[in-house]
């Protein structure tokens, strides 16, 4: 299991795919990091006699996160596209089937290969408000809380992310519909803020991925957001695990 | 030939949808031989090798290897093993040496001997100059032997190999079959081919398999039995009436093919070879060239082929 986490790790590090997008991706959010500080030098001035005024954790780290989390949206269907369609289209599967591994073991293999990726891509995120820390009073509380929600968020991408690469064969289309209801269910809850009927606002709100990311950003930490997220993972792990060893069977 | 079979298939079954692929076939396997599994095209060869391998699992039927059976305990059957599909599964982006690491390590080869495991198989197939070149930019002869590497680098009782010579150049056909040939003494090898002298060269048993059904399982000589000798090629300068040819004992009828050349067709029993030897020298017939004509093995699996499907019909 963890040697398959390894190899696709290590095999996602041989495309220049992840090069790319952990340059890219460092540059935007460098750039997002450059404008709020701007922004926050200059509010300083007028906001600094305010007691209880919101201070470099709220106006820097914080919207940062916030930012990182649609570049995120936007590049986790990227990554997570080829890991079972190309693998189909390269007709390797095949290998990992007849080795004496069980499909669970495939699937969560795959899933922590990935996910290491994003870890590794969230460590250099957060290493920029961190830096903050030189020169100012940081809320690690607040920011640990929303590194936590980030986190969560990107493991329930990907998880989503390898459940509809497991459907198809082009990973055009894995990439494709992935964006779809990661997007989705990003905005999702903007049918509950119509308030149409109560019944459904709540409950789209609660399928919203957003909706339980913002309390982590404020330092809350629910239990229901932690579940919400945890949900997501397992039960699109236990998704793709159906959906191979249905593919097994016909 | 040991007393237990190293892999014994039940009855499998498989349909796609409505389409039945394969219907009931049984054989068994035992240690140190190569079974030749041969058919047309859409026979079922290959989904029966998937089933084997367990990617696919069969709608009826058991298939035991080594023992344990490969639905209810596929980890511990699946170990002994070794699969080369018809596309050979690769990692192209991984040179041959990862690549091959990686397998070991996936089908469970304890970490000391996994360098071992690994030279050995490289050593094996004729690799040893390719250990760091890109998967991707080996010919397909060298992709092809680093899908049969894959396959035996946890040296497993049974190796299965679904059609390991098409598309490479007859050099390179060559030298798979010596390394199939050379596998033999230490695995028993399923092999699966359309190519008929392949299977002559490589297999102890053959087992020709048609629309799904199993129509002929048997040793390769008895295989050569059916190829019966009944015709003679024979050319006399100087020929005699046709009158003279039918009188020798056993001749059923002489065909002309030109007027020096004649197709003799004789009883399976009596072969007459010797009278008209003879007869020749004594009539001054100046006899040329003499040669039994053989079926070729076209012939015979074609035979096979269409019996089955005569009396299958004849069923339905």
């Amino acid at each position: 299991m963890f040697t398959l986490a390894r190899n696709e790790l290590y095999r996602l590090f041989l495309s220049p795919l992840a090069w790319v997008i952990l340059a890219l991706c460092q540059l935007l959010i460098a750039y997002l990091f450059l404008t709020h500080i701007d922004y926050f030098m200059q509010l300083q001035g007028k906001i600094s006699a305010i007691p209880g005024a919101p201070g470099v954790t709220e106006l820097i780290a914080i919207p940062l996160l916030n930012n990182a989390a649609t570049i995120l949206l936007l590049i986790a269907p990227l990554i997570t596209m080829r890991l079972i369609a190309e693998e189909r289209r390269n007709n390797s599967l095949p290998l990992l089937f007849s080795a004496p591994l069980s499909i669970r073991q495939i699937v969560i293999g795959k899933y922590l290969g990935t996910l290491s990726f994003f870890i590794i891509l969230l460590i250099l995120i957060s290493l920029m408000p961190l830096s903050l820390s030189l020169g100012a009073d940081l809320d690690y509380g607040v920011i640990t809380a929303g590194l936590l929600g980030l986190t969560l968020l990107v493991s329930s991408f990907t998880a989503i992310g390898l459940f509809l690469s497991s459907l198809t064969t082009q990973p055009t289309i894995a990439a494709v519909t992935t964006f779809a209801t990661l997007f989705l269910l990003w905005i999702i809850d903007w049918a509950g803020n119509t308030q149409v009927t109560a019944s459904t606002s709540d409950l789209f709100s609660w399928l919203s991925l957003l909706r339980h990311y913002e309390p982590l950003l404020q330092g809350e930490v629910n239990s229901s957001d932690v579940a919400y997220y945890l949900i997501i993972i397992v039960a699109f792990l236990a998704l793709t695990i159906r959906r191979l060893d249905a593919e097994r069977l016909n | 030939m040991s007393s237990s079979p190293l892999l014994s298939a039940q009855s499998l079954s498989h349909h796609y949808g409505t389409h039945l692929a394969v219907n009931k076939v049984s054989f068994d396997i035992y240690k140190g031989e190569v079974l030749g599994f041969l058919g047309p095209n859409g026979a079922g060869k290959s989904t029966t090798m998937k089933m084997l391998s367990g990617n696919l699992a069969p709608n009826h039927g058991q298939i035991t290897i080594n023992g344990y059976d490969l639905l209810n305990q596929p980890k511990q059957a699946k170990a002994h093993i070794g699969y080369l599909p018809e596309q050979p599964p690769l990692y192209k982006e991984l040179t041959v040496k990862e690549f091959l690491y990686f397998c070991a390590k996936i089908n469970l080869i304890p970490s000391n001997n996994i360098n071992s495991a690994v030279n050995t198989a490289i050593e094996r197939c004729g690799l040893g100059d390719m250990t760091k070149r890109l998967i991707a930019n080996l010919s397909k002869g060298y992709q092809q032997r680093v899908g049969i590497a894959q396959a035996i680098i946890h040296t497993p009782a049974v190796v299965i190999l679904d059609e390991p010579t098409s598309g490479l150049d007859p050099i390179q056909i060559r030298e798979i079959r010596h390394l199939i040939r050379d596998l033999a003494t230490e695995h028993s090898v399923i092999l699966s081919t359309h190519i008929l002298p392949e299977v002559q060269m490589l297999c102890d048993r053959v087992q020709i398999i048609s629309h799904g059904h199993l129509i002929f399982s048997d040793t390769i000589s008895a295989l050569n039995k059916q190829r019966q000798v009944s015709n003679l090629l024979c050319t006399l300068l100087s020929p005699p009436p046709l009158g003279a040819l039918q009188e020798i004992t056993g001749v059923i009828s002489v065909e002309t093919l030109n007027p020096t050349q004649f197709r003799i067709h004789y009883q399976p029993d009596i072969n007459p070879t010797t009278e008209l030897l003879s007869r020749a020298v004594m009539q001054q017939w100046q006899l040329t060239e003499l040669m039994p004509e053989q079926h070729s093995l076209e012939d015979v699996f074609m035979n096979i082929i269409q019996q089955e499907s005569v009396t299958v019909g004849q069923t339905i």
